[in-house]
């Protein structure tokens, strides 16, 4: 499977992403001090004392953080702090050494993670999974919940669910048609580019009207003429009345449509903050840059060059 | 020589029971690998069960026909959940090797001569087709025409073989368009997707592997019911046939195993006839009759090779839809 | 070892030097093979093997009598006249098996074991008889047999350990589970077969040549089959099906050249010499000798040398080690010859270990090779070999309790059981997810 087909090419003139419409930002998420495991006005999602070990090396260590409900909350921090496998435990993907999580005020630790998908917290992968060998539409049709034909006894009498199935191909459609995918529904998942698999893949979460979406990093390998209609679709969710929480790379990105960014690095949160002001947050340069100087010379030019970058962005920007 | 029986052998393959029975067998492995992308080498042993189980039900408890058949069903969903409790929540390949050993022990329990009471021990077991016949409405005589010309019990047995294969082909072809079905292929693409998106899963491969071992069972219970069960039929070798013959068909059609059994029986009798009256007719002769029987079997594993290498979707698989799990 | 390695530097003259000489080894069998077998028949069988079972002049009933060669297996009980018999389809070598269990206390099979090869001569029917005598069986200690089969059970575990690297290796580094395999291990023990028994050469030379062809062909099936297909980028699911193909078509073109019988290795009949309570044969020593030395050799080229460090990098994760500048494919090549030389000498031990050298050997071992690898953790060599020698002990020290024919069911038991509760292996990693 080529998930990650689309191009990332860094010799490329990199236009900024910016969106269409200037994002309304969202103020006055959280109380006290912006300091990480800060207290919000309204969590939806509340983590404590999560852990997760892999043989001696720990890849998650997050003390207390809460995610603000009705907003855009970006995870960021260098390659390997954690941040994936953080949404992999939240998600129920993975299971933590100890800790637990609330989502909604519902525990969620030990929860499997079909069912934490059914309680409206539903996320997409870094590589993306579309359904390759499934039509656009059946993929669609495959996010919406509680359908009465998916029973294997009742599978066997289309006239329950015929009507049911009607309506979910309506509204498949009419999200395919908002993500611009609507010609292409008859198509394999797998004739699609890498961008737009990915809105195939954030258009699939939304026909079960979810509370929270959790998106790995949703522009990784998407072509910048994509990019652009990415971050309108973001924004429109919470416009919708969701929450958003994402992982990210790209920080102009971030620091366009996120309304709040938490910090994580080697395991922990280490800043939170609104994202003008965390990007100013010594213990968040410390973080990438501290990695860049630890790091093995010529281990891993890519990522190091990667890091470079993001904090020449973040430096540059903010002047 | 004689080509006409050599296409008469070949033509009465078509519709034997035999026939019948691999192509439910395939059927049921198309449910687990073509449309679920679960590897069950274990197809030997839900068919095994099934002959047992109706043969030892009649023979043993003295169970009505629909008493054994429903005995057969239910050790097979015994069987199915005893596979797939340990092995569906990990790696595809771990399900391989434990359906392929669970099924090679089924096979020796019914091998072994501490149960020769009950199962036969390698002698297996015959006497159990009275009951079967005894619910057959044709007078006696013989019916049907050409090579397909039969007494009324063999007559019976395809009507009822080929009807099952037709029902459950039907079953298989409805419920794949359900949303069910749809679940299913997602699971087969990317189940961390599907469990993404709010399905269990697990549940999920469940009702597969317990589906496509019961037509695996029911596909024993016609094998079983044309001559005697004997466990050396029951070999890992069976489900490696029953995978060359869904193959060829294409894995993730409902038409594929059935038009694959066929095709498989047909020119396997015919190529064995040919070959069989070519070493008689000294045309071939550095060759004895029974390495001509073998030579088929060399085929079947360099035409699995070759069908694999060269057309993975099979005979009547969507060229796009290549069938397999990655 | 060593001239397996060497071989692979000079490979065209190899292979050629190997298929002419493979053609001649089949060719052989076949003519010396083919008067041994009869038409084939349906399943009125018109062969018979018969016997009487009498102790002192008297006959005893209900012992039971196995039968098993040509795929076939059957077994009965004798009568009150202490008579039995069993109808076969084949003119063949068949395996007869008196069940000492089923004689009346004090009495043993005296003379030439409780089983014995039966081959058919000119006559339809043959008779197989057992030598009686007073026996000592039931004097032999709990702890006396126990420790008999547990070095029975190192024994086979060791040799089994031989397979099962290979298909560790293989799995590691290819991600393949090769079917096939059995097959390599069967070529080992035929062309040993063909090279002592057929061309009179010493075992040590036929051995020798043996492991070397195996080796051999071990490389020409990565040349032509396996390096095509990863070049072509088939997923690692239909080539295992592929190995499925290859496992039968070898399998059976075994078959058609050597015919359904079982045939012998010279020295496999020696006499057990005692050590205490252990008897042993010196081919049993002699085996377990060359499966510890030959896997020490193993490990020393895993851990010490330069290509068996590579071989491990690889089988760790292949794109970070292609991207480190191993060359993979030399690698995968060279996983291919040892395991194939490796399979080839397991095939010989085996074929003195069951004993017996026939078409379908590698395939009834195939199974617990496979239970091998999983138990020690799928990828990793030395699980490979713990997992060998657990279920090379199980399966015979399970012979105390169960009935013989069920000593490989108690090992499959334990493989499922193990994935319950430990399912990355005894020596696996946890994987990490995402």
């Amino acid at each position: 499977m080529s998930a990650n087909a689309g191009p990332l090419d860094p010799a490329a003139p990199l236009e900024p992403p910016v969106p269409t419409n200037k994002p309304v930002k969202t103020t006055g998420l959280h109380v006290g001090e912006a300091e990480p495991g800060c207290a919000k006005v309204d969590p939806i999602l509340i983590v404590d004392n999560v852990r997760r070990t892999f043989g001696g090396l720990t890849a998650v260590d997050v003390a207390h953080v809460e995610v603000p409900r009705g907003a855009i909350t970006a995870l960021i921090g260098p390659n390997g702090a954690g941040k994936t496998t953080l949404f992999n435990l939240l998600t129920g993907f993975d299971k933590p050494d100890d800790g637990k999580w609330t989502f909604d005020g519902r525990s969620l630790a030990g929860v499997p993670a079909y069912r934490v998908a059914r309680m409206g917290q539903i996320r997409t992968f870094q590589l993306t999974k579309a359904l390759g060998l499934l039509t656009v539409m059946d993929n669609m049709l495959l996010g919406a919940k509680g359908q009465t034909g998916e029973n294997i006894f009742r599978a066997l009498m289309p006239f329950l669910w015929r009507n049911q199935e009607e309506e979910n191909r309506a509204k498949a459609l009419d999200l395919l048609t908002r993500f611009k995918l609507d010609t292409k529904k008859d198509d394999y998942a797998a004739s699609l580019s890498g961008g737009q698999r990915k809105l195939l893949e954030m258009a699939r979460a939304l026909m079960s009207d979810p509370t929270l979406v959790m998106l790995d990093e949703p522009m990784a390998g998407v072509n910048p003429a994509l990019t652009q209609s990415l971050l309108d679709h973001i924004l429109n969710l919470k416009s919708q009345g969701m929450t958003v929480l994402f992982v990210e790379h790209d920080m102009h990105m971030v620091r366009h449509i996120a309304d709040w960014v938490i910090v994580m690095a080697e395991g922990k949160v280490v800043a939170e903050g609104d994202p003008h002001e965390v990007m100013k947050n010594p213990a968040v340069i410390d973080a990438y840059l501290g990695q860049h100087h630890d790091e093995d010379i010529g281990e891993d030019l890519g990522t190091e060059t990667e890091h470079v970058s993001a904090i020449k962005e973040l430096l540059d920007d903010e002047r | 020589m004689d080509w006409g029986a050599i296409f008469n052998n070949a033509a009465v393959e078509l519709i034997s029971p035999t026939t019948a029975a691999y192509a439910l067998a395939a059927l049921g492995l198309a449910v687990h690998f073509g449309y679920t992308g679960l590897l069950n080498f274990g197809q030997a042993g839900f068919m095994a069960l099934g002959a047992y189980g109706y043969a030892i039900s009649i023979l043993t408890f003295g169970f009505p026909v629909w008493g054994a058949f429903l005995v057969g069903v239910g050790a097979s969903v015994l069987f199915a959940l005893i596979l797939g409790i340990p092995t569906l929540r990990l790696r595809a390949d771990y399900l391989a090797i434990v359906t392929i050993a669970a099924a090679e022990i089924v096979r020796l329990l019914f091998t072994t001569n501490t149960f020769a009471s009950v199962t036969g021990s390698a002698n297996g077991l015959s006497g159990y087709k009275n009951e079967f016949a005894a619910l057959n409405p044709l007078a006696d005589g013989t019916y049907g025409f050409g090579p397909f010309t039969n007494n009324a019990y063999d007559t019976w047995l395809r009507i009822v073989a080929w009807s099952i294969v037709i029902v459950a082909a039907l079953l298989i072809w409805q419920i794949m368009r359900s949303p069910w079905g749809r679940v299913i292929k997602g699971i087969r693409e990317d189940e961390d997707a599907v469990r993404a998106l709010g399905k269990n899963v697990y549940a999920y491969k469940m009702q597969s592997l317990i589906l496509g071992g019961v037509l695996g069972t029911i596909a024993g219970m016609i094998f079983a019911l044309p001559r005697a069960v004997v466990p050396s039929n029951y070999q890992t070798t069976l489900t490696f046939f029953i995978y060359a013959i869904l193959l060829l068909g294409g894995a993730a059609t409902v038409l594929g195993p059935i038009i694959g059994s066929m095709l498989f029986w047909v020119l396997l009798s015919f190529f064995s006839g040919f070959v069989a009256r070519a070493v008689e007719a000294g045309w071939l002769p550095f060759m004895s009759a029974i390495q001509g029987g073998q030579l088929r079997f060399i085929l079947v594993g360099v035409a699995i090779m070759l069908i694999v290498i060269f057309r993975p979707q099979g005979i009547f698989g969507n060229k796009k839809e290549l069938a397999f799990v990655r | 070892m060593k001239s397996t390695l060497t071989a692979q530097r000079y490979i065209p003259r190899m292979l050629a030097i190997l298929f002419v000489t493979l053609l001649t080894a089949l060719t052989m069998a076949t003519f010396s093979v083919s008067s041994a077998q009869a038409d084939e028949v349906g399943t009125e069988y018109d062969f018979t093997l018969s016997g009487n079972v009498k102790f002192n002049g008297e006959a005893l009933d209900g012992v039971a009598v196995a039968v098993d060669g040509n795929g076939y297996q059957a077994d009965t009980v004798t009568d009150a006249e202490g008579k039995w018999s069993i109808g076969v389809p084949e003119k063949g070598t068949y395996e007869v098996t008196l069940d000492e269990e089923t004689l009346p206390k004090g009495v043993v099979v005296a003379k030439g074991g409780n089983v014995i090869d039966a081959e058919f001569g000119l006559t339809d029917r043959r008779s197989v008889n057992f030598f009686l005598g007073e026996g000592t069986r039931n004097t032999v200690s709990f702890f006396d047999q126990f420790v008999n089969r547990f070095v029975n059970g190192l024994n086979f575990g060791l040799l089994l350990a031989l397979a099962a690297i290979g298909v560790s290796l293989i799995f590691g580094t290819t991600g393949l589970s090769n079917f096939a395999h059995a097959e390599l291990i069967t070529f080992g023990a035929l062309m040993t077969l063909v090279f002592s028994v057929q061309l009179g050469l010493p075992i040590w030379l036929a051995i020798l040549i043996a492991i070397v062809l195996s080796g051999a062909l071990g490389y020409s099936l990565d040349a032509v089959l396996w390096k095509p297909l990863r070049r072509k980028g088939v997923a690692v699911i239909p080539l295992m099906i592929v190995s499925i193909g290859l496992s039968l078509a070898l399998r059976y073109l075994y078959q058609y050249f050597f015919g359904g019988s079982t045939s012998q290795l010279p020295g496999a009949g020696m006499a057990d010499l005692k050590f205490g309570a252990i008897s042993l044969s010196p081919i049993d020593l002699a085996s377990m000798g060359i499966s510890i030395v030959v896997l020490l050799a193993v490990a020393y080229f895993l851990l010490r040398t330069r290509i068996g460090k590579a071989t491990r990098a690889v089988s760790d994760n292949p794109s970070l080690a292609s991207a480190s500048g191993i060359d993979v494919d030399n690698v995968i090549r060279i996983v291919w010859v040892v395991g194939a030389a490796l399979a080839g000498l397991s095939g010989v031990l085996w074929a003195y270990f069951r004993p017996g050298v026939s078409w379908d050997m590698g395939f009834q071992m195939l199974l617990l090779v496979f239970a091998a690898v999983t138990l020690g953790g799928l990828g990793t060599a030395f699980g490979a070999l713990v997992g060998s020698l657990i279920v090379g002990l199980f399966v015979e020290l399970s012979t105390l309790w169960l009935p013989s024919d069920m000593k490989v069911v108690g090992a499959l038991v334990i493989l499922i059981l193990v994935l319950l509760f430990r399912p990355q292996g005894i020596l696996g990693r946890k994987e990490r997810i995402g």
